[in-house]
């Protein structure tokens, strides 16, 4: 799942303030798990936005262009007299509609990251799309982005009483977590294994995946 | 077969020497003066010094040219420590070939404290490499000539690479399975954080007892009781004994100044001469790593006291 973070709202109210026509999308898939841009927060938003509103949509994904077509077929005309579109996705949906419509984007969320969802309100980062996962090797525990310093050979030193420094010492370090993984499935040959260094030239940005 | 030593550090300890290493502290400073005041301190007491590299994030003089300046300036052997934190293997190996050709002959590997502890927070914290990775670095430039990529380096590289352990870390099953890590990769000694029980260090010393690696134990000498106060309540994991916090809080009754500072100095030098002499006595420890950081006054007293 993609982690989104509503933005404040007068950091909205400042960006939007140049329109006078503003339509809203929101994102069905991940922004309504995380409830920051599902049917609700998108009619709480156009509540906010008053007048200005001409129109709203929830499209299932925004970031997959088919669905973009699919779903605002029907709002053609709107988004032809709309100033602005105001999105309650994340940033790759956003984009989608910045290339489907060519309108000024005016992004509702931040996205943090890609992760976990516990339950609303408790979302974690779980992986970093680092272009090389190691997991099998490590308990099923993404160390590049779990280890706050991405370490494939951790711990570090900072590591005390099984938490870690970057968090002020609350949270679990994840060389501990991996290590205990590992002892559990008897697999601890693989935390002492030497992990050479990444081959950081498959995350060269922007990535992309064109198999035909 | 041993390595050959290039270094006076490692030559010491190659010749069965039990040695002493101390610490200098660069500050956020655009000259050398407090670098070389503190060398000319330690000169003589101990077989070489680290020059730390931007401890807990915040900027500081670069180790490198301080580590350089001691050397030149006032003939102390330099550890040049070096965090992955700040520089990617481009940077770190372009600086290892930089303290290679200004004869500096030892590097202390260090993952380097979270950027989230910076005086500026903001900064990216890089971590490309990790120290083992670091490690394996700094063995093929200096066994093979080549980078990682193996891309040849003109030039003999004579360089020792250091690692640091924890006697402190919590579980310690996950601290020796990571230090085995790096020795098997090449790692030439490891210097050790600060401990203070005996003890635990004995434990630590037991746990690494199989591996083939000189290593110095970390001693912090402390200049006041609100210093070892402080490491007590802060420092996680880490425990200072009562007896000594006692002690110390007793010299700093003492009213006069200059009798004042005696008494804490005795205190220490008592405590950690004890501690030094159990080390030597029962353990194959190399050494004792002084990190006596704005308190190098203490090391001359110590290393003499137990030199006897
Ligand atoms: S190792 Fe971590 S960041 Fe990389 S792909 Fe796997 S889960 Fe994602
Ligand atoms: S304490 Fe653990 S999680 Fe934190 S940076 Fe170090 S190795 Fe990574």
């Amino acid at each position: 799942m993609i982690i989104t973070k509503s933005k404040v709202p007068e950091k909205i109210l400042e960006m939007t303030k140049p329109y006078k026509r503003i339509f809203i999308v929101g994102c069905g898939t991940c922004s309504t798990a995380c409830q920051t841009g599902g049917e609700e927060q998108v009619k709480e938003m156009a509540e906010r936005l008053g007048v200005k509103v001409i129109g709203k949509a929830v499209v299932e994904s925004p970031c997959d262009l088919r669905l973009v077509k699919r779903d605002l077929g029907g709002s053609r005309q709107l988004l032809e007299e709309a100033d602005a579109l105001l999105i309650l996705s994340c940033g790759a949906g956003a984009q989608a509609l910045a290339e489907h419509t060519g309108k000024i984007i005016i992004p509702g969320l931040d996205t943090v990251f890609v992760g976990e969802i516990e339950r609303i309100g408790r979302f974690y980062e779980r992986c970093r799309a680092c272009a090389d996962c190691v997991i099998y090797e490590t308990g099923g525990i993404c160390p590049v982005v779990r280890c706050s310093k991405g370490l494939l050979n951790g711990p570090c030193g900072g590591m005390a009483n099984g938490k870690c420094e970057a968090s002020g010492h609350t949270r679990d370090c994840a060389w501990v977590l991996i290590y205990n993984a590992l002892k559990k499935q008897g697999r601890l040959d693989l935390f002492a294994k030497f992990r050479p260094p990444m081959d950081r030239s498959k995350k060269a940005q922007p990535q992309e995946v064109v198999n035909r | 077969m041993p390595r050959e030593a290039y270094s006076e550090l490692m030559k010491a300890i190659a010749a069965g020497k039990f040695v002493f290493t101390g610490e200098i502290q660069p500050k956020k400073a655009a000259h050398f003066d407090d670098v070389i005041r503190v060398a000319k301190v330690l000169k003589g007491h101990v077989v070489a010094c680290n020059v730390t590299d931007n401890p807990r994030a915040h900027a500081y003089l670069s180790s490198l040219s301080a580590a350089h300046i001691i050397q030149r300036e006032v003939g102390m052997e330099a550890i040049c420590q070096m965090t992955v934190r700040d520089r990617n293997r481009l940077a770190l190996l372009s600086e290892l070939l930089g303290a290679a050709a200004l004869g500096i002959r030892n590097v202390l590997t260090m993952s380097g404290d979270h950027t989230s502890l910076s005086d500026n927070p903001g900064a990216m914290p890089v971590y490309d490499l990790d120290t083992a990775q670091f490690v394996y670095m700094v063995r093929r430039m200096v066994d093979e000539g080549v980078d990682l990529e193996g891309n040849k380096i003109e030039g003999k590289v004579k360089l020792h690479v250091g690692i640091v352990g924890n006697p402190n870390a919590d579980p310690l099953e996950v601290e020796l399975l990571k230090i085995e890590r790096k020795l098997k990769v090449g790692a030439d000694f490891m210097q050790t954080q600060v401990v203070f029980d005996v003890e635990k260090a004995k434990g630590f010393l037991r746990g690494v007892r199989g591996y083939p690696v000189p290593i110095l134990l970390g001693i912090l000498p402390c200049r006041s009781y609100g210093v070892a106060e402080f490491i007590a309540k802060n420092a996680p994991g880490m425990s200072v004994p009562e007896d000594f916090m006692e002690e110390l809080r007793k010299a700093e009754e003492v009213e006069d100044n200059s009798r004042r500072k005696s008494r804490i100095e005795d205190v220490n030098v008592r405590y950690f001469a004890d501690f030094i002499r159990e080390v030597k006595r029962t353990t194959h420890a190399s050494g004792i790593h002084i990190m006596a950081v704005g308190y190098e006054g203490v090391v001359k007293a110590l290393v003499e006291s137990v030199s006897k």
